[in-house]
């Protein structure tokens, strides 16, 4: 214990002191460099720390996770694309990539969905902050905890689980929530949602305040309702900031781990990518066939990464 | 139009919005009640006797007799380890965050107020890792930590979280500091200021609200991570923060009511604080480009 201390003590007192003294350090020899090649080198080691952990602990291990999903279990011997004919031929692998689609479409849709709706109405009241505050609250906690929660209300007993007790009462025998597909994915998908969608919210309401209210009232005193309102005004002033919350909100069902493995493990047709990954490699040891789940999540997400990439030129463009 | 029909409009325009208003109200609590119930339901029924929690459900607890009781709490903090959990976690999750702030504000400086070649292909990258998942990383980093000798360790996923968290942070403080009036650097290089016065003077200072902002992030990302901690602590009960605690629970005790709802309030008890404590900078990050992969 006081041994690990320690070595905490170090790291948070030593970390940021090591760094200190670097950058004092190079900008001491940086004195005695030629003029010109100074400007040049200064960026260069300044950006090192960070370049280092960023090639060690992302570019060259998603390189390496390419290769290793061409070899077998033990990513000793080539095999080629048989990993990734074994993913494609197999129900169980497939059938986490089906769920992984139904988690994209829900999740995204329900969070930002539901976070449009509640933005709208929440700007009409008084109690605004008090609202948010609830809505935004399941965003700080895990998803561990998340999961023990709502494994809570979907509990199959009546004296324990919530949602039982309420249909219960009228007259509905108890549902197996969690047993059959589709609709246990749905209910994972719904933790996901009861989540999220504090984050829509928050970033929606902001947009919405930022709208001018003299381009609403001008509709509206020509008759509008609220609904055309919402429709040819609001709407689409809020699209740009919509795809952005969606962009982030369909990366987070990409990787749906947590909810999952503490909710169900995958059992009764639940099964998602990343968890499929995780028992592959520490299950049944196939590092090849976890690599290749891994490079699939990859490549799935690279159509996102590339619309971040054209947004954030377009904002630079701008500034 | 008649008299009496601009009358009729007259009202039903006043009773419309009238109607709406309790419409509103109506769906605006319904929202906040369901949002709110599993939280409270698992709060109240951590305090309950393990018996009653198995034999009726929490809402009975909100009518007398009142029987409450710490005894929960006790069981899982003592028998189930989860107070060793608790530190390991404070262990894990402040020297991760220190990291983080520290590798990225230099590299965030260096990205806002230096010129150099290859400066926005290289920022781009880091736009581009920002949404690279981490699964692709575990078995190469996993292997790394293996032939170091560091497996299993805290300072294991301390480096693992630094790595993961730095394209959010970097990029995040960029924007930042990229954003501060260009007046107070150049004036302070005419004054004789090198780049480093500028940084510790100036550029991070004034930085200080959106540290604030990444230290909660990090800080809440760090504590309630899942499959960092499960992959690179794995099978070290010594080492396990919370969350692998709480999952592992979860698998061997299922059933055990009186201890799950403990366990889980006890996980969620700090990133509540904090998120009480700090909630303005919390969503002035999130609003602030937060987009995090």
């Amino acid at each position: 214990m006081d041994e690990r201390l320690l070595t905490a003590a170090i790291v948070i007192v030593g970390v940021p002191a090591a760094l200190v003294g670097y950058v004092l350090l190079i900008e001491t020899i940086l004195r005695f460099v030629p003029g010109r090649v100074a400007p040049r080198l200064r960026p260069v080691l300044w950006l090192l720390p960070a370049l280092t952990f960023l090639s060690v602990f992302l570019v060259y291990p998603t390189i390496d996770t390419v290769r290793r999903s061409l070899m077998d279990g033990f990513s000793e011997n080539f095999v080629g694309l048989a990993n990734y004919e074994y993913f494609f031929g197999s129900g169980e692998t497939l059938g986490a990539l089906a769920n992984n689609v139904l988690w994209i479409v829900f999740l995204t849709g329900g969070a930002v969905g539901l976070g449009l709706l509640i933005a709208i109405l929440v700007d009409r009241v008084r109690y605004e902050p008090w609202v948010k505050a609830v809505i935004f609250l399941p965003m700080a906690i895990s998803f561990v905890a998340a999961g023990v929660i709502w494994r809570f209300m979907y509990d199959f007993r009546p004296e324990s689980g919530t949602l039982n007790a309420i249909v219960g009462t009228f007259g509905v025998e108890p549902v197996g929530w969690l047993n059959t597909w589709p609709w246990n994915t749905l209910f994972l998908i719904f933790v996901g949602v009861w989540m999220q969608v504090g984050f829509a919210m928050v970033i929606l309401s902001a947009g919405l305040k930022g709208i001018s209210t003299e381009l609403l009232e001008a509709a509206r005193v020509d008759g509008a309702n609220e609904l055309q309102v919402f429709r040819g005004i609001t709407f689409p002033l809020l699209l740009p900031t919509i795809a952005v919350i969606s962009t982030t909100v369909i990366i987070i069902a990409l990787k749906a781990f947590d909810i999952v493995y503490v909710m169900t493990n995958g059992n009764f047709g639940t099964e998602v990518l990343a968890n499929r990954m995780y028992k592959e490699l520490f299950n049944f040891s196939q590092f090849g066939r976890g690599s290749a789940v891994a490079v699939i999540l990859f490549v799935a997400i690279v159509p996102v990464m590339l619309f971040n990439i054209k947004r954030f030129r377009e904002q630079e463009a701008i500034r | 139009m008649t008299a009496q029909s601009i009358a009729a409009s007259a009202t039903s325009r006043r009773s419309g919005p009238r109607v709406g208003r309790i419409l509103l109200h109506l769906s605006l609590l319904i929202i906040a009640v369901v949002w709110l119930v599993p939280a409270v339901g698992l709060f109240v029924n951590s305090f309950r006797p393990s018996a009653d929690i198995a034999s009726s459900g929490w809402w009975t607890a909100l009518a007398p007799p009142y029987e409450f009781t710490f005894q929960n709490y006790a069981d899982v903090l003592g028998r189930q380890g989860l107070d060793r959990g608790f530190i390991n976690s404070l262990f894990i999750t402040i020297p991760a965050t220190i990291m983080v702030l520290a590798v990225a504000s230099f590299a965030a400086y260096a990205f806002a107020w230096m010129d150099f070649r290859g400066k926005n292909v290289l920022f781009v990258i880091v736009v581009g890792l920002l949404v690279v998942p981490l699964q692709v990383s575990l078995i190469p980093i996993l292997r790394l930590f293996a032939e170091a000798g560091i497996a299993g360790t805290f300072l294991a996923v301390w480096l693992a979280h630094t790595g993961f968290g730095l394209p959010f942070a970097v990029f995040l403080l960029r924007n930042y500091m990229g954003g501060l009036p260009r007046e107070v650097f150049e004036s302070a290089a005419i004054d004789g200021a090198g780049p480093a016065t500028s940084f510790f003077r100036l550029a991070l200072p004034m930085s200080v609200p959106v540290l604030a902002s990444l230290a909660i992030f990090q800080f809440l990302w760090v504590w309630n991570d899942l499959l960092v901690a499960l992959v690179f602590i794995g099978a070290r009960p010594e080492n396990q923060p919370l969350t692998v605690v709480v999952a592992n629970l979860v698998n061997s005790q299922g059933g055990q009511w009186h201890l799950l709802t403990a366990a889980a309030f006890i996980v969620m008890a700090l990133p509540l604080v904090v998120f009480f404590a700090l909630q303005r900078y919390f969503v002035r990050g999130i609003t602030g480009g937060a987009v995090k992969g």
